[in-house]
């Protein structure tokens, strides 16, 4: 048992980590040997030293884009389920609200960030929009296609025991949609981190996504590198409480235990 | 108890092209009756079951239950469907609760009945357990149980067992036919199987499709309880190739 465990965590986890490293070394190797100036790519070792010193700097920027990307997913999870809700329930509404859905979608939300920061002003707010705008549709369309996929079966029972439509929803509909809502809410939590960095692109002083902009502007690549990193284990350490609501949530989801 | 006056079911599809599921149906159905509905696919067995339930509406015709028109769902009804459509978040238990919950009972005060459901279809034990964790005829029992829950004075079977291997099939017949005699009720169960269609049945009637109509009523007067021996039974055979010459006759005119 322990064996195999062991085996099957050297497969999963020991091959893949050790491929990275071995890119790394070979990226840190090349830099040396062809004398690549730092400033166009610099060496894993320069961009861990310069993340180090900035530790402190860091924790700021760090909290000010989690706090907008934490307030955009919240916000496309409070605004999109209840319209899928609705987009499911009522085909006037659904004729009436799919189509700005979709053209709202169409627009690219790099073009809409610098017009919203005009309107909405400074501050983490306009950031929050950003991102609320990149992560809803996802979160809109999972949810109506989960909500939409209920078995008839299910629905001609509830409709045979006279259950009113209410109940209906509160018992088999939105529980039988729940692994659609997370699959919306798992792609809208990375695209609410993209959001906050193009609102923080756009306009700001402060933030990860200024971190890097800044530090490019200066020539600093070894800093925008760490920006990167940063952001990157923010998103995957997002998407990875994300998971763990739905496992902790749903836990008929998780896969069968073996026989 | 049912009774079926020249019913008829048109319904448009999103093309916008008119389906007859089925037309001029007549049937009377006696309490405590079990009655299989057996054709091949498209003959409008589901139909019929949805008109009996009052889940859809007749287009011409009269439906009526214990005398009394039936134009929407009414209480007193379970339904069982191929699939066992549990919900997956929910227990065994809780699954057979689910049908006077949604009935607006009070669940507490059936856990002992549901418990002695599954005791009788031999799932006592695995109350706590999870549809994922049972088998594919486990599964359908529980719907079962689910279904006969509220005590309904009908039952309407959708195909229960089409989705099931051969031998579960067999064994599940047989199990439906013990718990039929110890809580007897009216059944009204569609198959495409005819030798299941036998087995179960007071009385066969035999479909033909598009539109679907009623080709004939077969009255099985075979000895219950009954057993798979009765397959070589005389009485079966005759019924069994009855039913087939009816089925494949209408398939020759369309020829």
């Amino acid at each position: 048992m322990i064996a195999r465990l062991a085996r099957r965590a050297a497969g999963e986890f020991a091959v893949p980590a050790l491929t990275l490293l071995g890119a790394l070394l070979a990226w840190e190797a090349a830099t040396r040997v062809f004398r690549v100036p730092r400033f166009i790519m610099p060496a894993p070792s320069a961009i861990l030293s310069e993340g180090w010193e900035w530790r402190y700097r860091f924790i700021g920027h760090t909290w000010v884009t989690l706090y907008e990307t934490l307030g955009g997913f919240a916000l496309s999870m409070l605004v999109g389920v209840p319209l899928a809700i609705l987009i499911v329930y009522s085909p006037v509404l659904r004729s009436a609200l799919y189509p700005l859905i979709v053209l709202a979608q169409s627009v690219p939300k790099i073009a809409i960030a610098p017009v919203l920061l005009l309107v909405v002003g400074h501050g983490e707010f306009p950031k929050i929009v950003v991102a609320f705008l990149v992560a809803f549709f996802p979160v809109v369309v999972d949810t109506a296609t989960g909500l939409a996929a209920t078995p008839p079966e299910l629905l001609d029972l509830s409709r045979s025991y006279r259950a009113s439509a209410f109940k209906t929803f509160l018992k088999v509909r939105l529980p039988m949609a729940m692994p659609f809502v997370f699959a919306g809410a798992k792609v809208a939590i990375t695209l609410s981190v993209i959001g906050a960095v193009v609102g923080e692109f756009v306009g700001s002083d402060q933030g990860l996504g200024y971190v890097i902009l800044s530090a490019t502007s200066y020539w600093k690549t070894e800093l925008a590198f760490s920006s990167m990193i940063l952001l990157s284990l923010m998103a995957i350490v997002l998407f990875g409480a994300v998971a763990l609501v739905e496992r902790l949530t749903c836990p008929w989801l998780a896969p069968a235990p073996e026989e | 108890m049912i009774r079926l006056d020249h019913v008829d079911k048109t319904y448009r599809t999103r093309r916008g092209d008119v389906v007859r599921a089925v037309e001029d149906i007549s049937l009377v159905v006696g309490e405590n009756e079990f009655v299989t509905l057996v054709g091949p696919s498209g003959c409008g067995k589901s139909t019929l079951l949805k008109l009996v339930a009052g889940l859809t509406e007749a287009t011409g015709g009269a439906v009526s239950v214990r005398g009394r028109p039936v134009s929407e769902p009414f209480a007193d009804v379970g339904f069982v469907f191929q699939q066992p459509v549990l919900l997956p978040w929910r227990s065994v238990v809780d699954n057979v609760l689910f049908s006077v919950e949604m009935l607006g009972l009070e669940p507490r005060q059936y856990r002992t009945q549901a418990a002695g459901l599954l005791e009788l279809t031999g799932l006592g034990g695995f109350e706590t357990k999870y549809p994922r964790e049972l088998s594919g005829g486990m599964q359908q029992r529980v719907a079962i149980c689910r279904a006969l829950l509220p005590d309904p004075g009908l039952l309407l079977m959708d195909e229960p067992f089409g989705a099931l291997d051969a031998m579960t099939r067999e064994e599940m017949s047989l199990e439906l036919l013990r718990v039929w005699e110890e809580r007897r009720k009216t059944i009204l169960f569609v198959t495409h199987s005819i030798p299941e269609a036998i087995l179960l049945a007071d009385r066969v009637v035999v479909m033909t499709p598009r539109p679907g109509r009623v080709a004939r009523v077969l009255t099985i007067d075979l000895p219950r309880p009954r057993t798979m021996d009765l397959e070589f039974d005389g009485r079966f055979k005759d019924a069994s190739d009855e039913i087939r010459s009816l089925i494949f006759a209408a398939r020759k005119d369309r020829r």
